[in-house]
């Protein structure tokens, strides 16, 4: 009997499960997947239409003789690239009307045209021209012949499903000069962009986790960056910060801080000068960085907030009788206790903002220096059209993200081990 | 040892409240009015002897004439060195005063001899500082989009630091950039394309993810751990990493510029998490209530139904609204599978806008405006569901 039950409820789990699996299946499992498929291929944006046979058809009269009329066929093959094999041509025409020269490939029977052109190459074109004649010797009528449209069928290899593989795609991405340059921006954007988050975090949930007025209203607010739409934010500070007409620019001369202009956001290095020594700071990417710390700090706040607020009052209290000042109770009481979420917080962070793309490129597009490498599977893959390329430089991103992925279950487990 | 802590106080209070008087200025100056110097050696100093005679006063007067006399004191010496400014500046000045003076005074000279004192009273000012300075930087971006929406670029360009609403124009020219996104740059379908998605993808991902959470939750089957710790794993996908084959295959399915295929791609984005959060909260019900369920005759879908879900609405609130956000401020997907104007969600939309040769600042920002109120509103009434969404939810984002 139970074991019957068991097998109802495996059945009934299965049933539940099964449509969400399914889903997320095919939507994302078999894309990582194909992704490995289609790096291995020599594929351009352009090879994705499917190639069709197209006729276009034009219908002129004859002046001299109104009871005949000549149809041009405008033949071509929509591919640049692929050819079309077994292309084959329908067209109807209205009763009492018979062809009078007629190609060989085609046939004339009951009303229908059919011709078998065979194999179309890349580029193909032909005209095809057919005169017609009345078997009655009545006038012919050309909007009845334009109201029929010729259906054409063929069949083309589709270029992603083909076994012809090729390492180049991976060999382009290791041996370009830019691929150092590109891992070393993902890396320094990625990590000063999750350390600054943190650190922001754990200012301003410190700040809130104390009493004062308009507590509720103030953790809101602090929220409102990570909760409304990148879109807009971006454009928001791009207007902030456009060199001749942003506020930003524009409040710093006004109170001569500056003497000129800053392009914050198009200016690739900008060298500063500490103590007689000059230092070459990435500008653009600099400020790339403070948009993703001011987007996203809301969020380790939140996580050290929570936190925070389950430590024990009695463990401050105890330090008040040991006579420990703010800065000891900070670094002996708060610290260890959040550390835990804040490795965490590191780990997940540390994996989104390495595959972060929206920010940069709606600030930037990726230019004066702020090239990662998610940018750069867009820009292989789409501005470039080299969708192989793109799906290369994905794999690249899906390898180092199973690295941290490892990492990060290890940091988990561990967790959970000392628990 | 007591000179130090004297002079630690006095600088700290009064760079404080120079900070929150910088704040200010820098709002002014956006009204138009030129402002040119914070004034920073007058106004430092001028605030480190307030500071002094606040400590030495002490609680020998009442405490409310005295914040107030010293705020006065403070407006008017602002008031003095700088010249030809509107009165309602100076008001705020003697607000800002106020507030600051409030602050510090309960401190006198006692304060000064306690253990830890300038370190208490550096953490002290610190907060308040962070307080102002974090609202200050969050909002700023949201205060200049919405100004900004209200101007014209031929006034913004006259002079980049007006923005100064000007209410006398009446309300449709105040708000004529918003008219203009609606009508001339089709906005309101555009939000309905947004509405659509957004509300569509809250449905079918819940659709989905309930029964699928309950399973993993209760049910008892082979595989689930593998199910389960695949959740989290799956859900550390990019979004970056599926863009190239699913264009590839959207675009041979010809699935790209339709709402079902946006639809389809956020729902399965989606799920992972929500059947995280749900499952969470499913665990966390009594079993109990389910096996009077069964003995009343229940199956599984009738559990689900009557029990599971009336008591688990906070929990799918939560992932409702989380949801909600997510795909009303997704913008990957839409910009890679949306070329056609008329299929295109708001931030498509506003992303088009800017790409368009010259499109006026002002119309840019009126569909900021546009595509953000929504969803800070939902988030500010919400706030309690969307904060525990957020928090289940945010390892991504």
């Amino acid at each position: 009997m139970s074991t019957k039950l068991a097998k109802i409820e495996k059945r009934t789990a299965y049933l539940l499960i099964l449509p969400s699996v399914l889903l997320v299946f095919s939507i994302i499992l078999f894309p990582i997947f194909s992704n490995i498929w289609i790096s291995f291929k020599n594929v351009e944006l352009r090879d994705l239409r499917i190639p069709e046979p197209r006729a276009k058809k034009l219908v002129k009269s004859i002046k001299e003789n109104p009871t005949q009329i000549k149809i041009i066929y405008k033949l071509r093959n929509s591919s640049l690239t692929q050819e079309i094999t077994n292309v084959k041509f329908k067209d109807k025409y209205p009763n009492n009307i018979e062809p009078t020269n007629l190609d060989k490939r085609c046939q004339f029977k009951s009303n229908l045209l059919k011709c078998e052109f065979g194999n179309w190459p890349k580029k193909y074109r032909e005209n095809l021209e057919i005169v017609f004649q009345n078997t009655k010797n009545k006038d012919i009528s050309n909007n009845e012949i334009k109201s029929y449209k010729p259906k054409l069928t063929g069949k083309s290899q589709n270029i992603l499903l083909n076994y012809e593989f090729t390492l180049n795609n991976f060999k382009k991405v290791i041996k370009d000069k830019a691929f150092i340059d590109l891992l070393s921006t993902t890396f320094y954007y990625t990590f000063f962009g999750t350390i600054g988050a943190i650190v922001f975090g754990i200012l301003a949930a410190q700040m809130v986790n104390q009493k004062f007025f308009g507590r509720t209203f103030m953790r809101s607010v602090l929220l409102f960056p990570y909760v409304a739409p990148v879109v807009a934010l971006a454009y928001t500070w791009e207007l902030l910060l456009d060199p001749t007409s942003g506020t930003l620019n524009n409040l710093l001369i006004n109170y001569q801080i500056i003497d000129g202009p800053i392009n914050l956001l198009g200016q690739k290095y900008v060298t500063l000068n500490i103590l007689g020594i000059d230092f070459k700071l990435r500008l653009a990417l600099t400020t790339v960085i403070i948009f993703e710390i001011w987007r996203y700090f809301p969020l380790a706040f939140l996580f050290i907030l929570a936190r925070l607020q389950a430590v024990p009052k009695e463990l401050y209290e105890a330090a008040d009788v040991d006579g420990a000042n703010p800065i000891q109770k900070f670094l002996n009481i708060t610290l260890p206790q959040i550390l835990a979420v804040i490795s965490i917080l590191f780990m997940i962070r540390f994996i989104w903002n390495f595959n972060k793309f929206e920010d940069i490129f709606l600030l930037t597009g990726g230019a004066s220096g702020t090239r990662t490498l998610p940018i750069n599977v867009y820009q292989q893959g789409f501005s470039i059209g080299d969708i192989g390329m793109g799906s290369a430089v994905s794999i690249v991103i899906v390898v180092f993200l199973l690295i941290f992925m490892f990492i990060y279950f290890r940091l988990l487990g561990k967790r959970a081990d000392e628990n | 040892m007591k000179i130090k802590n004297l002079f630690t106080y006095c600088f700290i209070s009064s760079l404080f409240l120079f900070s929150l008087i910088c704040i200010w200025k820098i709002l002014v100056t956006l009204q138009g009015i030129g402002l040119t110097n914070f004034n920073f050696n007058k106004l430092f100093m001028f605030g480190i002897i307030l500071c002094a005679i606040n400590l030495l006063i002490g609680k020998k007067l009442n405490l409310n004439i005295k914040i107030i006399i010293l705020a006065l004191l403070f407006s008017f010496f602002d008031y003095f060195i700088s010249i030809n400014l509107p009165i309602w500046y100076s008001f705020g000045i003697f607000l800002i005063s106020l507030f600051f003076f409030n602050n510090i005074k309960n401190y006198d000279k006692n304060f000064l001899t306690k253990n830890h004192s300038s370190q208490k009273l550096f953490f002290n000012f610190l907060t308040l500082f962070g307080i102002t300075l974090f609202s200050f930087v969050i909002l700023f971006p949201f205060y200049m989009m919405l100004v900004t929406s209200l101007k014209t670029q031929a006034l913004l360009l006259l002079n980049p630091l007006d923005f100064s609403i000007n209410f006398a124009q009446g309300l449709p020219e105040l708000f004529k950039s918003y008219f203009v996104v609606f009508k001339d740059y089709n906005f309101g379908r555009y939000m309905l394309t947004s509405t659509i998605v957004s509300l569509g993808t809250v449905i079918i991902t819940l659709i989905f993810a309930i029964p699928a959470a309950y399973a993993v939750a209760r049910l008892n089957f082979f595989g689930k751990n593998f199910l389960s710790t695949s959740i989290l794993i799956i859900y550390l996908f990019p979004a970056i990493v599926l863009v190239i084959p699913l264009y590839t295959i959207f675009s041979q399915l010809g699935l790209r510029n339709s709402i079902e295929g946006l639809l389809v791609v956020y729902t399965a984005t989606t799920l992972p998490v929500a059947i995280y959060m749900l499952q969470g909260y499913f665990k966390s019900i009594p079993k109990e209530l389910e096996e009077a369920g069964i003995i009343d005759g229940q199956n599984w879908l009738g559990i689900i139904f009557k029990i599971i879900l009336p008591l688990s609405l906070p929990a799918i609130s939560s992932v409702a609204l989380y949801v909600f956000m997510i795909a009303w401020n997704e913008f990957l997907f839409s910009l890679m599978f949306l070329d056609r104007p008329n299929s295109f969600t708001l931030s498509r939309a506003i992303q088009f806008l800017n790409v368009g040769a010259e499109t006026p600042r002002q119309y840019l920002m009126a569909g900021s405006v546009v595509v953000t109120l929504p969803i800070l509103i939902i988030f500010v009434y919400f706030e309690k569901y969307l904060v525990s969404g957020l928090t289940a939810g945010s390892v991504k984002g």
